[in-house]
């Protein structure tokens, strides 16, 4: 298992679980990000602060700060 | 609909929607395509931040569109969200209908399953039919309806397919009676909902939502939901039932969140809907052209640069372009004073007509291009989805400087206007963010600015600079914002960061129209601003530069002027006396009496003068100093044009300064108006007044000292 913010660009893995304060899990989730969902990363902003990802059609930023409390792994298909 | 009689207002039946839907899914153009109204819209995530009431006639009935805000999940986390749930739980409407993204029915459906215990009417507007369409999606309508118990309608609202059969649905659900949707949860989850609902039978607990709802409701935390029963008798015995109910559920989910125990029910239920009724007919995955464009413009290494050319071109246009009508411009003003001078006897008359308002209006009339091709380039960055991945390539920049990464996009706004700017600050979660982003948002520079700007670059730079100039101006603005950002987050709005979750919307080609419509609309109203609110102030302006009447002076120069032997002296005996009676006069009092005050940052009183009208309006700086220019002396025959009397009236390193103090000072009364009602409070007005103040008038001290240092 590791952190979605550990993940190399194009990498495609699973979330296995959220570790954000309630509040910000809501938000996650309601962004179709939570458990099983499948994560595409697709670009790293300059310094690596920031990052693109999908999950399913949809394409999210958030910040390297927050990728951390994702924790993935191999998504396997 | 444009096409459809009015329906009579007393007898016609009144049905009221409430449209509710996820961000950037075309509810605002939805409204403008069934309607004639002009919402705004944009592809990012927080263009509607207000709700905002639309109404319109058809066939019968009397409709009354409420577009709200646009909310991922009935949570509000952030004050736009909380209009639309707050909205949904405690108004009066007859119906919901649900706007959905065609090419994103997943997670769209998030948002639907949960207004599915609202407990009200619901019709879901299939939108983007013709991207679905394009991108060979598939959806089976009938199934669907079948499926939840709800009407859906397949609909676009960019080319007004479906329109008719969305209304006709609204109408048709309208007056048939209400079936309860199907929700399905779980086993597990069933047999809580249906303890609690069977626990509500039993004590007759009356509401208008069913108890089934109201169970969910309980069960996922809903606070309103709460609210309304913790006062009720029965919440006694209710509330255990409703803990343990949540043990269980979350012993199943196993989770200690029973919101995200919701939350996976929820997509479970999704995911089975999708399967059943979506056909996508391009199942292996291949690069889309949003890929495609991203991989350009979001480059790690190329995306600024690269943003960073876009807004010089930008500047560079408005210069290169905004100049080539306004010579046509001012000769227009210039025949069109004359020609109506000529025609009025009376000299005061006269001078009010041609000197105060012609002269005041044209000056700002003048920059009409300019402000156009401003606001094309805003309305560009808007409706391609480039400003979200602005926001996400400066996001770590802004980061540094303690703003929010969302923060970027009041702050894009700002640049057309500062209170729509204001307002969209609203999509900022935290408090602290929000205000923060409010005092800076005056620092990135206004298009009524725009106009100051390009008359004084104009007046001192050749045209091949005027360009990279107008560009140094507003990135040294945002500049100036950012720092300005730091040291108050260092001081005044010290706080933890908050978490930096958005969107990023797909590029879509705006169509000719919207882009036309946009900027044609933001046009107009500067026009009309020009003929209503500044001709207004530059008769006041004229009105105070001509009275009192000094006839000792005007006497005593008219005796000189009759002596004179030739033509020359003449003339330059009658502009000195139009200098000394406008020096005499209300507004010369007032300049004068204010002179000291702006004399370090080299102002003459006429640029003091113009600075103080200013803050009614950043345009009345330029109106007044067309008045005040076109009345004083120095206007010779063959060259009266503004631009000519600023670059030989006034030294430069003053017009530097005068420059900075435009980029900081305090904002124009509307836009103070508006900010202080979104900080909450008039104190707020005033830290602004001090900050913005104490900012402008330091910074320009330094930036006039310095050119003096250099130039000399
Ligand atoms: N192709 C297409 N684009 C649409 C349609 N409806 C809206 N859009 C675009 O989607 C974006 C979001 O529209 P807007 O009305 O601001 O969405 P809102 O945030 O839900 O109010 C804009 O760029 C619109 O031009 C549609 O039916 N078809
Ligand atoms: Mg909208």
């Amino acid at each position: 298992m590791k952190k979605l913010s550990e993940c190399k660009k194009a990498c495609k893995v699973k979330v296995v679980k959220l570790n954000a304060s309630s509040e910000l899990r809501q938000r996650l989730i309601s962004f179709g990000i939570m458990k099983e969902a499948t994560i595409e990363i697709l670009e790293y902003a300059p310094a690596k602060s920031t990052i693109e990802i999908k999950v399913g059609k949809t394409r999210i930023a958030l910040r390297s700060k927050e990728a951390e409390l994702i924790e993935v792994e191999k998504y396997e298909q | 609909m444009n096409n459809n009689v009015n329906a009579c207002p007393i007898v016609a039946k009144h049905i009221k929607i409430a449209l509710v839907g996820q961000p950037n899914v075309g509810k605002s153009m939805l409204i403008n395509s069934i309607s004639n109204a002009h919402l705004h819209v944009g592809n990012f995530s927080g263009v509607t931040v207000d709700k905002t009431e639309v109404l319109f006639d058809y066939k019968n009935y009397h409709f009354i569109i409420v577009d709200l805000p646009g909310t991922y999940a009935l949570n509000d986390y952030t004050i736009e969200e909380r209009v639309t749930s707050e909205y949904l739980i405690e108004n009066n409407y007859d119906l919901i209908v649900n706007v959905v993204d065609s090419t994103n029915l997943e997670k769209n459906l998030q948002l639907t399953s949960e207004l599915l215990s609202v407990g009200k009417k619901i019709v879901i507007a299939l939108n983007m039919s013709d991207e679905a369409d394009k991108e060979g999606i598939n959806i089976n309508v009938q199934y669907m309806s079948q499926l939840l118990g709800i009407a859906c309608v397949k609909v676009s609202a960019a080319t007004k397919e479906g329109i008719t059969d969305l209304i006709d649905s609204i109408i048709n659900e309208f007056e048939i009676q209400s079936i309860e949707h199907k929700l399905i949860f779980s086993e597990a989850v069933e047999e809580e909902v249906t303890k609690i609902a069977n626990y509500l039978n039993k004590h007759k607990y009356k509401d208008d939502n069913s108890h089934r709802n109201i169970a969910i409701n309980l069960l996922k935390n809903n606070k309103a939901t709460y609210a309304k029963l913790h006062h009720d008798p029965i919440w006694i015995e209710l509330q255990p039932i409703l803990i343990d109910a949540s043990k269980h559920i979350e012993l199943h989910h196993d989770s200690n969140d029973v919101k995200e125990a919701f939350a996976s029910e929820y997509a479970a239920f999704n995911k089975g809907i999708v399967v059943e009724v979506l056909e996508d007919k391009n199942k292996v995955e291949k690069k889309t052209l949003t890929d495609k464009i991203d991989n350009v413009l979001i480059h790690p290494i190329l995306g600024i640069p690269i943003f960073l050319f876009l807004m010089w071109g930008l500047f560079q246009l408005t210069f290169e372009i905004g100049a080539i009508p306004m010579d046509y411009i001012d000769a227009f003003f210039g025949w069109f004073g004359d020609t109506i001078g000529a025609t009025i006897s009376n000299n005061d008359m006269r001078s009010l007509i041609v000197d105060g308002i012609i002269a005041g209006v044209g000056a700002v009339v003048l920059f009409v291009p300019n402000i156009i091709i401003l606001f094309v380039g805003i309305a560009l960055l808007e409706s391609t989805g480039y400003m979200s991945r602005v926001a996400f390539l400066l996001d770590g920049f802004f980061h540094k400087f303690g703003l929010h990464g969302q923060s970027f996009i009041p702050l894009v706004t700002g640049f057309g206007c500062s209170i729509p700017a204001y307002m969209s600050a609203r999509i900022l979660k935290n408090d602290r963010d929000r205000l923060l982003t409010l005092f800076i948002i005056g620092f990135m520079s206004c298009g009524a600015r725009l106009p100051v700007y390009v008359l004084f670059v104009g007046a001192f730079f050749t045209p091949s600079m005027a360009g990279n100039i107008l560009f140094f101006i507003y990135i040294g603005g945002a500049i100036l914002g950012l720092i300005a950002a730091k040291i108050l987050k260092m001081t005044a709005f010290k706080g933890t960061d908050e978490p930096f979750v958005m969107e990023m919307p797909k590029y879509r080609l705006p169509s000719l129209k919207l882009i036309w419509h946009t900027v044609f609309t933001k046009t107009m109203m500067y026009l009309k601003k020009a003929g209503t609110f500044i001709a207004a102030a530059s008769m006041l302006v004229w009105f105070l530069s001509n009275y009192p009447h000094n006839l000792i002076l005007e006497e005593k120069y008219e005796g000189k002027i009759e002596l004179a032997s030739n033509k020359s002296e003449k003339l330059t005996l009658e502009n000195t006396l139009a200098e000394e009676l406008l020096e005499q006069s209300y507004l010369g009092s007032i300049g004068k009496f204010s002179e000291p005050l702006f004399e370090p940052l080299g102002f003459d009183w006429k640029m003091s003068v113009a600075l103080q009208t200013g803050l009614a309006a950043k345009e009345v700086v330029v109106s007044t100093l067309g008045v005040l220019y076109s009345l004083g002396g120095d206007v010779d025959e063959e060259n009266n044009s503004l631009i000519n009397a600023i670059s030989k009236n006034i030294p430069f390193a003053s017009a530097v300064a005068f420059i900075v103090v435009i980029m900081i000072y305090l904002p124009c009364l509307a836009a103070s108006v508006v900010f202080t009602r979104e900080a909450g409070g008039v104190k707020y007005f005033f830290y602004l007044i001090g900050f913005t103040s104490i900012v402008a008038y330091s910074l320009a001290f330094i930036a006039y000292r310095l050119t003096l240092l250099i130039t000399s």
